[in-house]
């Protein structure tokens, strides 16, 4: 079976179970939301200085609420043990991993793009007129997101205090996107308008990179 | 048993006197160096001599993370332990390393600059560097079987190394949008300095290879321990 | 009850095991395990906690490499590549292997298509009949009693009709009467020419198919009643030494 059909009955499935209860969503949403406010209580934020830190904050929060949100990614696998029943079927082991990484992607994307707007009524920037590259750094961030956290839930599931771990281990990794997405994300909220190529580009390695070495590695860690 | 094993538990003393002299030798050749023989500094002075621990130990430490990289991926195609045994060794003496650039950053620049810490490109990268390769050994505190540990730490120490060159670009580019000054730059450097910069980097790296060697035997040996300890406990277990 | 899909009698699968030798660290869980499993066989893995049963089993499923030595599969004359394998295999576990958060019959359209079944909506709701759990498709398997998981995870493993049925202790759980079900539905599959393996502690209902018997212990095979013997003889020692043990405790 070809690896694109196996990842995609494993997306629908992903993606059904993530929908059906709808509880992570609002979670994670509430969660970042939470996270901004608090951000920005710890300053006054006037216009010219939201435009400057505000979308640190924001990928910081994505950043959070990602590390946070992407856990039950292989831990769901472990409850009655269904991983072994996903690596008994005659598919490319990746494919698991394909399957959850465009899950996982879906899902941040979704939650970055409810909390766009809210963010850009508290930080008073206007989104409308830029937002087709805003949703294009937003997508390249969250592919390095996705991709990296997808990998890491796999490798804290097997571990002790995987709640702790994931992050720990996520964050120092991201640091590189966090960077990136955020400058390439000033850039486009700054007046005159200033699309950042070597942003976008180290971004675009950054996915590149660590989804070929997902790709490469990544089922050694569904072995047992 | 041992003889069950993949990997030989290397037998005999764990370092050789032999090397610990040369690598005595090339320490207290580079200290005078780098303390008495390299040229004073014409700004910062005497604690300007601090850059060629500094610098040396920055530059093993990426040789060490390097060797994290290559031994992970070589336990992954050979499964055998002794390359975890490696990874984990280098992994630790690259961390401590990098303590060290950590602790002589601040040390040189508070009496040249009078600020304890600057997040210029430099700094800020071994910072994220070492905080990178403690969470590779936290994880592995996190691991009990052998072979699953070795699995996991393999996988992320890859990771993380793959992140070094994106962590060092990211940094350094946000640097040069955003400039300020830089702690430890200023002139080019002296022919003499740049032998005792070598020297001194000669010894460091033999300082590093005794380490690991070392640690690399610690790790062997305690796999040993637990095994026997295991079988033990399962034969207790049985007779009773 | 309906017999669930049958698979024909001439294409069976043989496993050769040879020199199969497992480690967890230094733990050896299995040491030097060789025999040959021939087409149509109903084997009996006996042994206690620990005795090697399930990691065996793993690596039979493919879910687990051995440290050192063979595994191989061969229909015919000719040695199978592992996705033919995985195709052929079904397998019920320790854990049923089906997700709480889908429906019965969700479940097994998901598995139907992993396994590139043709029209695997109608092949799940056929697969949930001979189990009784047709009247339960659209019920969220979380809502399930431990005999219903059981008999989906069975149904679930027997969606692609294979050649090579594992089961690791598959009575546990399963009351009286599910045991006798499974044991008819066990012997049902045997005679249309399926090749079990299964794992035991001790005697039970489900038993009655069983056309051979190996015993381990410490990882290693210490009685088979081969291919052609009579396998009651090992099978009554595994029960002697459960009760045994339990009477020292």
């Amino acid at each position: 079976m070809s690896l694109a059909r196996s990842t995609a009955t494993i997306l629908a499935k992903e993606l059904r179970t993530e929908f059906r209860s709808r509880e992570l969503l609002g979670t994670t949403v509430v969660f970042v939301l939470i996270v901004i406010f608090l951000f920005s209580r710890t300053f006054e934020p006037t216009s010219s200085e939201s435009r400057r830190f505000g979308p640190g904050l924001l990928w910081l929060a994505f950043l959070f609420a990602g590390s946070l949100m992407l856990q039950p990614s292989f831990l769901r696998e472990q409850t009655n043990d269904t991983l072994a029943a996903l690596r008994l079927a005659p598919i490319d082991p990746f494919s698991i991993l394909a399957g959850k990484m465009t899950a996982n992607f879906l899902f941040l994307l979704l939650v970055e793009l409810i909390v766009l707007p809210v963010f850009a009524v508290f930080y008073n920037v206007a989104i409308l007129p830029v937002l087709a590259p805003l949703v294009l750094v937003l997508a390249l961030g969250t592919i390095g997101l996705a991709t990296t956290g997808t990998v890491f839930s796999a490798v804290a599931a097997q571990a002790r205090l995987r709640e702790l771990l994931l992050p720990l281990l996520l964050l120092p990794v991201l640091a590189p996107v966090l960077i990136a997405s955020t400058e390439a994300t000033i850039g486009i909220l700054r007046d005159p308008f200033d699309l950042s190529v070597v942003w976008l580009t180290f971004l675009t390695a950054f996915d590149v990179v660590f989804l070929t070495a997902a790709w490469l590695i990544g089922e050694y860690l569904l072995e047992e | 048993m041992a003889s069950e094993s993949q990997s030989r538990t290397p037998s005999g003393a764990a370092i050789s006197f032999p090397s610990v002299l040369v690598v005595f030798l090339l320490v207290a050749t580079a200290s005078y160096g780098a303390l008495i023989q390299a040229p004073e500094e014409a700004t910062m002075g005497l604690i300007q001599r601090i850059f060629y621990f500094h610098v040396s130990s920055a530059w093993t430490g990426f040789v060490a993370f390097f060797l994290v990289f290559i031994a992970s991926i070589a336990y992954l195609r050979t499964r055998a332990l002794k390359w975890d045994w490696l990874s984990v060794a280098s992994a630790e003496v690259g961390v401590a390393f990098f303590t060290v650039v950590l602790v002589t950053g601040p040390i040189w620049a508070k009496p040249v600059w009078g600020i304890w810490w600057t997040w210029d490109a430099r700094l800020t990268s071994s910072f994220l560097l070492w905080i990178l390769f403690v969470s590779y050994l936290v994880l592995r505190t996190l691991v009990d079987e052998p072979e699953r540990r070795a699995m996991v730490s393999a996988v992320f120490g890859i990771f993380a190394a793959l992140d070094i060159p994106l962590v060092y670009f990211s940094i350094w580019w946000f640097r040069t949008q955003h400039p300020q000054p830089v702690i430890g730059a200023g002139g080019s450097l002296d022919g003499r300095m740049w032998r005792v910069l070598m020297l001194c980097w000669v010894a460091t790296l033999g300082v590093m290879a005794l380490l690991i060697r070392l640690r690399y035997r610690l790790e062997a040996l305690r796999t040993e321990v637990d095994a026997l300890r295991l079988e033990e406990s399962r034969n207790a277990g049985r007779t009773m | 009850m309906a017999t669930p899909h049958s698979s024909s009698p001439d294409s069976g699968l043989r496993i050769s095991f040879s020199g199969i030798e497992k480690r967890y660290g230094m733990r050896m869980a299995l040491r030097d395990v060789s025999f040959e499993i021939g087409a149509g066989e109903c084997v009996a893995l006996v042994g206690h906690n620990g005795s090697g049963k399930t990691t065996l089993l793993k690596i039979t499923a493919l879910l687990a490499r051995p440290s050192r030595g063979q595994i191989t599969f061969c229909s015919g004359a000719t040695a199978l590549s592992t996705d033919a394998v995985k195709r052929r295999i079904g397998m019920v576990a320790h854990h049923t292997l089906v997700y709480d958060e889908l429906t019965a019959e969700e479940n097994l359209v998901f598995f139907a298509k992993l396994f590139d079944l043709p029209d695997p909506v109608a092949r799940a709701r056929e697969s949930l009949e001979p189990v009784g759990l047709a009247r339960r498709a659209d019920d969220m398997v979380r809502t399930f009693s431990r005999g219903m998981r059981q008999r989906l995870a069975i149904a679930r493993a027997l969606l692609a009709s294979p050649q090579l049925l594992l089961l690791d202790e598959p009575a546990a759980g399963l009351d009286p009467e599910g045991q006798q079900w499974l044991g008819a539905t066990l012997a049902n599959l045997h005679a249309s020419g399926c090749t079990i393996v299964m794992s035991t502690h001790g005697r039970n209902e489900t038993q009655s198919c069983v056309t051979r018997a190996i015993r381990l212990e410490g990882g290693a095979v210490t009685h088979d009643s081969g291919p052609n013997g009579d396998p009651r003889g090992v099978l009554a020692m595994a029960a002697v030494r459960e009760t045994a043990e339990g009477d020292a405790r």
